[in-house]
């Protein structure tokens, strides 16, 4: 657990950098986080952030696939604008829990 | 007479046709199954196939000897459910009404979904095992394999089985080890996983066993496209892994009869509470085993716990009365691991695969987590109880809801 400052406000992350609270998340605490990462956001990546959080926050669950039928970006594109483990990072930059693969 | 109608006589539909058929008053209940084929498939024996430790007449028998006399059966495609009408309407037109459904069709391959998988090279040097056609082909190209990469691909999940891959290399291993060519046979196994597993504690076990075995794991690798020309497969952030001979597991998808009928998540699997088991759009549909999109192994085991839930919560909502039972995403998987030996592993939503013995605490026979010849047997005891008393719809003495009785909590 680390504590960070960002745009005037304090969040908690865990261990592995995910925001305990995900209510207290913003697009300044998203451009903030993504500093940490060495990651400068763009429209698209918050519109990425966005659709993960409504789909998330509707009880969905979160896969590549369904990012690259959203119509906000494809596959590709995802990869590119968080590269490696592109569901990972940005459920990191969107506040939301690490994703768990339900097997 | 009031109706009850089962889409699908695999595992699921099987096995809840015969439970239903033995609890409910036959004066009052008339019952339907609907399938389109009439060949059950013994689908774990799949696995084996390639080896040639099962051939294909270990793994097949006629849907009709597990049918109870008395029931209906239909062998038809399904057009769609509509919901709003109680009503299934199969490919040509006939309506069935019911005044409960349970939706038990299952999960499909899909390879046309990614790029290049099937063409020139599918069934030559590409393969699946989680087909009939794809176990005996890749049974024939290996009895001629000198040599060369063989990889082993997950392309998407959740799919059917998630340890049957893990088999599939282990199994490998050994079977080209007894050739005396393993020196010449690099294995590799892709995942978009972060690891040999999804959960923790089993990873460890398993990674282990795989550097034991000088098994390569390519984790977090999300597969594009196949490039047939040069034999490799390509991802979305465009690393590439070369094949010589490449095992996939397609991508999973739920029945396109759930999409028509607008119950299906992106999917097709239908949204269903992860607890009661009732779909999501009406209160009298219920879901069972892998076409339910409930966030657990699509498996068997699952669909045979959770039909034990279904039973009760049916028979709740017969009576109008509260949907009590509650699912807890139980799953109990064997794994083989080659060489007479076996891993067994034990879990639920909430609870990770831990160490421990199973069925019974401190006794066992089997070991959780452990590599053992008497896990192994109880994978191969396994297909006769699959037969004679899983699909008969017979009790099974292990709980349907997961225990911690027996397990070791860990700390990773």
């Amino acid at each position: 657990m680390k504590e960070l400052d960002i745009a005037g406000v304090t969040v908690k992350l865990d261990d592995e950098g995910y925001l305990v609270d995900s209510s207290q998340w913003n697009e300044d605490i998203a451009k903030g986080l993504a500093k940490e990462s060495g990651l400068e956001l763009t429209d698209k990546h918050l519109e990425v952030l966005k659709f993960l959080r409504d789909a998330f926050n509707a009880g969905e669950t979160l896969t590549i696939r369904k990012v690259g039928k959203s119509g906000i970006v494809d596959i590709k594109t995802f990869y590119k604008l968080f590269p490696k483990g592109p569901l990972k990072l940005a459920s990191k930059l969107g506040g939301l829990p690490k994703p768990t693969s339900c097997v | 007479m009031k109706k009850i109608v089962i889409l699908g006589a695999g595992t699921a539909g099987t096995m809840m046709l015969n439970k239903l058929h033995n609890i409910l008053d036959k004066e009052e209940w008339e019952l339907t199954i609907v399938d389109q084929y009439k060949t059950h498939y013994y689908q774990p024996g799949f696995l084996f196939i390639p080896f040639g430790i099962y051939k294909k007449q270990d793994v097949i028998k006629p849907k009709h000897d597990f049918f109870p006399s008395g029931v209906n059966v239909i062998y038809s495609k399904i057009d769609k459910v509509d919901g709003e009408n109680n009503k299934v309407i199969l490919d040509g037109g006939q309506v069935l009404n019911y005044d409960f459904l349970i939706i038990a069709t299952g999960t499909q391959t899909r390879p046309e979904e990614t790029p290049g998988l099937k063409e020139k090279l599918w069934y030559k040097d590409v393969f699946d095992f989680y087909t009939i056609e794809g176990a005996l082909a890749l049974h024939e190209r290996f009895k001629d394999f000198e040599g060369g990469d063989l990889v082993m691909c997950i392309a998407e999940v959740p799919f059917k089985c998630p340890v049957a891959p893990l088999e599939f290399v282990f199994l490998a291993e050994a079977y080209f080890t007894k050739k005396g060519i393993r020196d010449k046979v690099n294995i590799s196994f892709v995942t978009p996983m972060s690891g040999a597993f999804t959960k923790p504690v089993a990873t460890k076990m398993l990674s282990e066993l795989m550097s034991e075995k000088n098994i390569n794991i390519i984790p977090d690798f999300y597969i594009e496209r196949v490039d047939n020309d040069n034999k490799k497969l390509i991802s979305y952030d465009e690393r590439e892994v070369p094949f010589d001979i490449l095992t996939i597991v397609p991508v999973n998808m739920g029945n396109d009869m759930v999409e028509r009928s607008g119950l299906g998540d992106d999917m097709n699997f239908v949204r269903t509470d992860k607890f009661t088991l009732q779909s999501k759009d009406f209160d009298n549909i219920f879901v069972l085993g892998d076409a339910a999109n409930i966030p657990t192994s699509k498996a068997g085991s699952v669909a045979h716990f959770a039909g034990e839930i279904l039973t009760e919560n049916l028979l709740s909502a017969i009576e109008g009365r509260p949907l009590n039972a509650k699912f807890d995403g139980h799953a109990n998987c064997y794994i083989e691991t080659g060489y007479g030996k076996g891993a067994l592993i034990d879990f639920n939503y909430d609870t990770e695969p831990l160490p421990g013995t199973f069925p019974l605490p401190g006794i066992g026979p089997f070991g959780l987590l452990k590599n053992t010849k008497i896990n192994h047997y109880g994978k191969i005891l396994f297909r006769w109880i699959y037969w004679h008393m899983l699909l008969k719809g017979k009790e099974l003495p292990i709980e349907a809801n997961m225990t911690m009785a027996g397990k070791k909590k860990q700390n990773i």
